[in-house]
């Protein structure tokens, strides 16, 4: 046998070994357990499993991503555990193909899903359409405020909020904080709900200090953690030493600007943990509150379709559509307490974002004086500029 | 010979089964250490992407589009050519696609639109990997390096243009191309939701097998990829298949971007970009650039993708784990390839080098 040692590489002996090895490892591991609990192995439909209110949730990315995505699951765990009777079924990283129109499906039909929140804005038209249209009797909520009366299904409900309050708010302990006079602002793409956070956060700024200037980069796309971070050290060197952002994902923002030693205000989510000394407060989305009452008012059967639920829902501050994270140690007493005193403003309609005389950063007067648009105006869901204080370029 | 023919098709049966259990060992080991019960992982895998008609269609569309896919690499590949721009080969097709269905608006009848769409798809996907073939033969340019390249161009041609000349204002979701009107749209196949881009994939993956297996050019290609200087001193046109083949290739990944378009979006935007080009990559090299078994990768493929979501809902595991088992399978099959040739001989007889190359070189 000249070629013994050229042959199959593994010994019979070998074979075996490995075989009871894996065997071996598989009982010590988990099969003991599971064995001993035998849970139903019906997991995919077991619709008659009981009076439980299913309501599916669907995310386009990671559960914690600590941005948009981990603010949306956060909300509908409080949801679950808010609302008794009503069981929650969540699938995440579902791409904007027919992927999410099969997951939808399959919540439906396997998990007895009867409200459903794809969360992302891309799976409106024409996935959530479509399903809409094929189940009448499941509802249907999407975050983005897309519905059309009398051009969409009766039972989609879309639902957003005013998260620019909070970046106002956010603004104005960044002025405080800012002892450059200088603020960052990292941005993914120049979209009217975009720019007005941007806009807010520096008139918030600038009602502490009318000097205060905020750059702003706009990466391009919504999740390129590279030239987040590109363009988070890149102000640092210009001497901004107060960075906030809306990007999919604020991680590498907030660590960037945690390393580089400067201070942060978070987005989405709570972003505290990934920068413990520079973090200054955030705007957060507060589906916790949202998710919650709608859930009670699902368990309770009110529906879209009848009525009782109306297809657009929007609010601020005062409505617990967004909120503030809370104050990180950095933050001054004189901070907090104009910060206090602008939410407060906010909250009870007194205090007004946007008002004249308000100039773009190109001179053009947006509103004369004595004007002012309400943060419910359709105008300001229309914006295309960046106010005088902003530094950089729509286009 | 008799003999050791039957050994080499049973081998070829036998082995990836063997690497897919072996896999699905190995994943049980992971879903273990994950927390869940790997007995119940399978059950609901398999519930979740075979277990019903409904569980099919699930796995049959997502299968579809990789069909196509995959062709892109696995003909060349025949050739000796690596090509991955399978990606840009979609986009660049779905994008003619969407140009020639909006040209012909709702005026000509639907059939014919959608003939002419598949045809635009198959000539802009086709020409799109021949210029990676032609860089390839007569100026030497790395195949794999420039297809690859290649799709950035694509992408990025692709979203300059729904974000400017054929942006629809109208749609807010995500910048967009108008919607090709509703008398193009394609169907599904009856009694299902599975459009028709299922019947195209089979259908060319079968023509794909008859082409390389049965017909002279399709020997003159395998010649060629074995050893190309002999098939130049044979007198082969190497560079003429070089570009033939190319174009073939890329026409079935061009078409996959218009079924896309007609079946399910209706509209260019960035979801074109769904990763099914380099999910076609794994397809042709798992299916050993095979058409036939390339049908049965996507169809396996197609399960594991649709099995992503149950693991995620009724067990609690991450994501992630999907992706996890769909590595771990193609690592199997992959390795699996170096058994060919061994199964026998090394547990029951002495090994055949000269069956060994000749399976290995096919």
């Amino acid at each position: 046998m000249p070629d013994r040692n050229m042959s199959f590489p593994l010994s019979r002996r070998q074979v075996v070994r490995g075989l009871l090895a894996t065997s071996a490892f598989g009982l010590t591991a988990k099969f003991g357990t599971g064995c001993s609990q035998p849970t139903p192995t019906g997991t995919g439909d077991n619709k008659a499993g009981g009076k439980d209110y299913v309501v599916g949730f669907i995310y386009v990315g990671p559960k914690d991503d600590f941005g948009y995505n981990q603010a949306h699951a956060e909300g509908a765990a409080a949801m679950a555990k808010n609302v008794p009777g009503l069981k929650l079924v969540e699938e995440a990283s579902v791409p904007e193909t027919t992927a999410v129109a099969e997951t939808m499906r399959n919540m439906i039909q396997q998990d007895g899903a009867k409200a459903l929140f794809p969360t992302s804005f891309g799976y409106f038209d024409p996935y959530i359409l479509e399903m809409a249209k094929e189940f009448p009797d499941v509802q249907f909520f999407h975050a983005g405020g897309l519905y059309q009366d009398g051009v969409h299904p009766k039972n989609i409900s879309s639902y957003f909020g005013y998260i620019d309050e909070a970046q106002y708010v956010a603004g104005v302990v960044a002025g405080h904080t800012s002892k450059s006079g200088k603020l960052g602002f990292v941005a993914a793409k120049p979209i009217p709900q975009l720019l007005r956070n941007v806009n807010s956060f520096t008139l918030g700024a600038r009602s502490v200090n009318p000097k205060i200037t905020t750059q702003v980069i706009f990466t391009g796309d919504w999740s390129v953690p590279v030239k987040e971070a590109e363009a988070t050290n890149s102000m640092v060197d210009q001497g901004v030493d107060v960075i906030t952002c809306h990007v999919d994902s604020p991680k590498v923002v907030m660590e960037t600007a945690e390393k580089r030693g400067i201070f942060c205000s978070g987005y989405h989510a709570n972003q505290s943990s990934l920068a413990p000394k520079g973090y200054l407060t955030g705007a957060e989305w507060d589906w916790s509150s949202i998710y919650t009452s709608l859930g009670k008012q699902l368990i309770a059967g009110k529906s879209i379709a009848k009525g009782d639920i109306p297809h657009i829902l929007r609010g601020g501050l005062a409505d617990n559509f967004c909120k503030l994270s809370p104050f990180g140690p950095a933050v001054s007493a004189a901070a907090k307490a104009d910060a206090e005193k602008a939410l407060a403003g906010i909250k009870s309609g007194q205090l007004t974002i946007y008002k004249g005389p308000l100039k773009t950063n190109t001179g053009k007067l947006i509103l004369p004086a004595g004007k002012d648009l309400k943060i419910t105006d359709i105008e300001l869901e229309k914006m295309d500029y960046l106010i005088e204080g902003v530094k950089g370029s729509v286009k | 010979m008799v003999h050791q023919s039957w050994q080499r098709s049973l081998e070829s049966v036998l082995i990836p089964c063997l690497a897919v259990l072996a896999a699905l060992v190995l994943f049980g080991g992971f879903c273990a250490l994950a927390g869940a019960n790997p007995l119940e992982v399978y059950a609901a895998i398999y519930k979740a992407a075979f277990g019903s008609w409904n569980a099919w269609q699930n796995t049959l569309i997502r299968a579809s589009p990789l069909m196509l896919t995959g062709l892109c690499t696995a003909l060349p590949a025949r050739l000796g050519l690596v090509i991955i721009g399978n990606e840009g080969a979609l986009v660049f097709g779905a994008l003619l696609a969407v140009l020639v269905g909006l040209a012909c608006g709702s005026g000509l009848p639907g059939g014919l639109v959608i003939g002419l769409m598949a045809l635009a798809s198959l000539l802009a996907g086709g020409l799109w990997i021949m210029v990676v073939g032609a860089l390839r033969h007569y100026r030497g340019v790395n195949e794999t390096i420039s297809s690859l390249l290649m799709n950035y161009l694509a992408i990025a041609l692709m979203n300059h243009l729904v974000e400017g000349p054929l942006r629809d204002p109208n749609f807010v979701t995500k910048p967009s191309s108008y919607e090709i009107a509703q008398t193009a749209w394609l169907g599904a196949l009856p009694g299902s939701r599975i459009h028709f881009g299922l019947i195209y994939g089979a259908l060319a993956c079968l023509i794909a097998y008859f082409l390389i297996q049965r017909t002279t050019f399709g020997f003159a290609t395998r010649s060629t990829g074995e050893n190309i200087r002999a098939a130049r001193m044979a007198g082969l046109p190497v560079g003429q298949l070089t570009l033939a083949i190319c174009f073939l290739g890329g026409s079935c990944a061009g078409l996959a971007g218009m079924v896309e378009i007609a079946a399910v979006q209706r509209r260019l935007n960035e979801s074109i970009v769904s990763n099914y080009g380099y999910a076609g990559v794994l397809v042709a090299f798992v299916s050993r650039h095979n058409p036939l078994a390339m049908v049965l990768v996507s169809v396996l493929l197609g399960g594991i993708l649709a099995s992503g979501g149950i693991l995620q809902r009724s067990l609690n595991l991450p994501d992630a784990t999907v992706l996890v088992f769909q590595g771990i399978v193609f690592l199997c099959v992959l390795y699996s390839d170096s058994l060919y040739g061994r199964l026998f001989s090394g547990f029951f007889k002495k090994i055949d080098y000269k069956s060994v190359a000749i399976h290995r070189a096919r």
